[in-house]
């Protein structure tokens, strides 16, 4: 008998199907998920977990929170991050201790893994959401990540 | 063949005020054909369209918006696109029939969609076995398929070809019982008196549970004659590039293209003459007005357009052997069975009738 209850079953299964399609038909109107790109370029914000490039959040003291430990430039499996780093001492506590100079990130390498983001201990950089990377000059694809003049938030250690 | 009509008639009467009678038989066919011309080119145009944007519906899209208002223009562009484009062809190409199989998809569909009656009496050529031509020639079209699939000396082509010619004569089995199915229904093969059977009452809702049957193995049998998906084996993109028209550019492959939607648009036509009632409204509400027929007729038929295109984009496509067992274990049984409920259910009187 189980060819009635495969008619019975192909025939349901089918509707449901029918069914869902039909569902995404009626909302497609406030539902549509096509971004009409350069129209909406004011206003289209990409979703959080988009990997734009690495960027390195400074707060308004112009502070960031790399100790310099370059976990970062081991984990990178390409090489796009350089670290040039100084043992300075410390104003405050009068040691000597291990700061950046520079944090360099070469996007026209980067392939977006994210474990330089992984890696990083402090938390000192993450993702950005922009997208329009593209550039008239290969030497613009290599950034400095950290602001001139800025230095460690106290507190962070490695 | 002249209808009573206003328009029509008054068509007629002007051609017979400045021509002698003997040529107006000759210019008033010239101007049908013409104008079946002109309605299979703007179907074809906009079935495109509507294929597109409903697509784009279905798959929370927005689809062609470009090109004029919501893309209206759309496939005009690509029509005028496809006219500007170089015609190429093989190597080894078997040419008088490459050239040739085009035409026959076109001429089988131009010849089908000639018998539907769009209102009353606005039909160009009413013929008294119009279920059984129809059915005649939508089978001729595999031979358009097969032509060109062998001809253009490529091995997808030709498997694209042979599997078409496969589906259809299998699938044309069931096309052909189901249509026969409500024959017993209406007692005649033409297409205007299968029109005034159903004043009183559509033939789904005169034959009930067997109608139904009937519809669904219609609609199933109707899709895989038009080669569309889930039964797009014929063309099958992921596997044989782009089936029997792989080595077609420009007009000539249009005109394949076009016939697969004129295709489509022929039978969900059929099923609307034969299960809906063709150009009456329901419960004749629009009686008095004969034009308003044309409206009703294009309504059912793009609703069943519509029920054709939400199937290619929810179901996937069959394999062959899965398409074989279906039409010959599945469709064609209970097709037969459906037969004999119905010659049961007019032998008992059982039909609904208002």
């Amino acid at each position: 008998m189980s060819y009635f209850s495969d008619i019975y079953h192909g025939i349901r299964t089918l509707l449901t199907g029918m069914g869902v399609t039909g569902k995404y038909f009626l909302h497609s109107r406030k539902g549509a998920i096509t971004q009409q790109y350069p129209d909406n370029r004011d206003t289209l914000k990409m979703f959080e977990r988009f990997r734009g490039e690495v960027v390195m959040p400074h707060d308004e003291n112009n502070e960031h929170s790399c100790t310099g430990c370059q976990k970062c430039e081991i984990a990178c499996p390409n090489g796009s991050i350089e670290i040039i780093w100084d043992r300075q001492v410390d104003p405050e506590t009068g040691k000597k201790k291990k700061l950046i100079d520079k944090h360099i990130y070469h996007l026209g390498m980067c392939t977006q893994c994210g474990l330089c983001i992984d890696a990083c201990p402090s938390d000192a950089i993450k993702w950005a959401q922009n997208f329009e990377n593209a550039v008239y000059d290969r030497s613009q694809l290599t950034r400095v990540l950290n602001r001139p003049g800025s230095k460690v938030r106290a507190g962070v250690e490695e | 063949m002249y209808s009573s009509l206003i328009i029509t008639n008054n068509i007629h009467s002007w051609v017979l005020s400045w021509m002698p009678a003997a040529a107006t038989g000759i210019i008033e066919m010239i101007m049908i054909a013409l104008a079946y011309l002109t309605l299979f080119a703007v179907l074809g145009l906009f079935l495109v369209l509507m294929e597109r944007k409903v697509a784009a519906w279905f798959q929370l899209r927005i689809g062609p918006n470009r090109v004029g208002f919501f893309g209206m223009f759309q496939t005009i562009a690509d029509a005028l696109k496809l006219l500007s484009k170089e015609l190429t062809g093989t190597d080894k190409a078997d040419k008088f029939l490459y050239n040739l199989a085009p035409y026959f998809l076109i001429i089988s569909s131009l010849m089908a969609l000639a018998v539907f009656p769009f209102s009353k009496n606005l039909q160009a050529f009413d013929i008294n076995i119009g279920i059984f031509f129809l059915i005649a020639i939508s089978s001729i079209g595999v031979i358009g398929i097969l032509l060109g699939g062998w001809s253009s000396n490529n091995k997808f082509a030709l498997i694209g070809a042979m599997r078409s010619g496969v589906q259809t004569i299998s699938y044309e089995l069931s096309v052909g019982l189901s249509l026969l199915t409500m024959i017993l229904l209406t007692g005649s093969l033409q297409l205007s008196e299968i029109i005034e059977v159903q004043k009183s009452g559509w033939l789904i809702v005169q034959g009930h549970i067997p109608a139904v049957i009937a519809f669904m193995i219609y609609m199933i049998a109707g899709t895989a004659e038009t080669n569309r998906a889930p039964f797009d084996m014929v063309e099958a993109e992921s596997e044989l590039g782009a089936g029997f028209h792989t080595e077609y550019s420009g007009m000539k492959f249009a005109y394949f293209f076009l016939a697969e939607f004129i295709n489509m648009f022929i039978i969900a036509a059929i099923g609307t003459t034969v299960f809906f009632g063709g150009w009456l409204s329901p419960f004749g509400i629009t009686e008095s007005i004969p034009w308003l027929g044309v409206f009703w007729f294009m309504i059912k038929t793009f609703a069943l357009v519509f029920l054709m295109m939400w199937f290619r984009w929810t179901f996937p496509r069959l394999r062959v052997d899965q398409l074989l067992t279906l039409e010959w274990k599945y469709l064609l049984p209970i097709n037969l069975f459906n037969i004999v409920l119905m010659a049961i259910i007019i032998w008992l009187n059982f039909t609904i009738q208002f």
